[in-house]
């Protein structure tokens, strides 16, 4: 799975009968200090609850089938997490209280 | 699979129903021939207990999802073994400090 910070979301009226009711939240792949990655933007679908400026962990592929939400949708990117803390070498690398 | 380094820990507590439960790591791909890093960090379910500093084995896609324990959890990426030793042309270039103690 990858880091993403929640930069905005996105609202669509045609689409899949099957995204009904989805979230659609646009997406920035950051690195472990929540800091933006040069790579491009994506849209992924919300199964948790998060909004703007939230770091969430996106499952790609199969696996962002694999929530209550998306079971039967035809998406490739999942929000399956809000990520409160990142720790690594007995540091706080990201804490979501700032 | 992949060869990756834990470097780190996840916590998130919001997490879709089907991920509950799951252990996350943070990981940093390496070059299997230097072991040093290449490549991309990444979060990882696990399923092995891997502590920080530990080389692991890692698979990704809907294969991950064959571990125990991970059927149904929406995983792109699961520890699915700590590495013990690695050998290259040169003999051994990496070799567990936790496999003694563990053992």
């Amino acid at each position: 799975m990858i880091l993403c910070q929640v930069v905005g979301t996105a609202v669509s009226t045609r689409k899949d009968a099957q995204l009904q009711g989805a979230k659609l939240l646009v997406a920035v792949e950051v690195d472990p200090q929540g800091q933006a990655l040069e790579k491009g933007t994506m849209i992924v679908i919300d199964a948790v609850g998060a909004g703007r400026g939230d770091i969430v962990l996106v499952a790609t592929g199969s696996a962002a089938n694999l929530t209550p939400q998306t079971t039967h949708s035809p998406v490739d990117a999942t929000a399956v997490a809000i990520v409160d803390t990142v720790f690594s070498n007995g540091k706080v690398m990201y804490s979501s209280g700032g | 699979m992949i060869l990756a380094k834990v470097i780190g820990t996840v916590v998130a507590d919001a997490r879709a129903s089907t991920l509950r439960g799951q252990l996350l790591r943070l990981v940093q791909l390496l070059d299997g021939r230097t072991l040093e890093p290449k490549g991309g960090m990444y979060v990882a379910a696990d399923v092995t207990g891997a502590g920080e500093g530990e080389l692991v084995m890692l698979s990704s896609g809907a294969s991950a999802r064959k571990a125990v324990g991970l059927q149904h959890a929406p995983v792109d990426l699961a520890i699915i073994a700590i590495i013990d030793e690695v050998a290259g042309a040169s003999g051994t270039i990496y070799r567990s400090t936790q496999k003694e103690g563990a053992l």
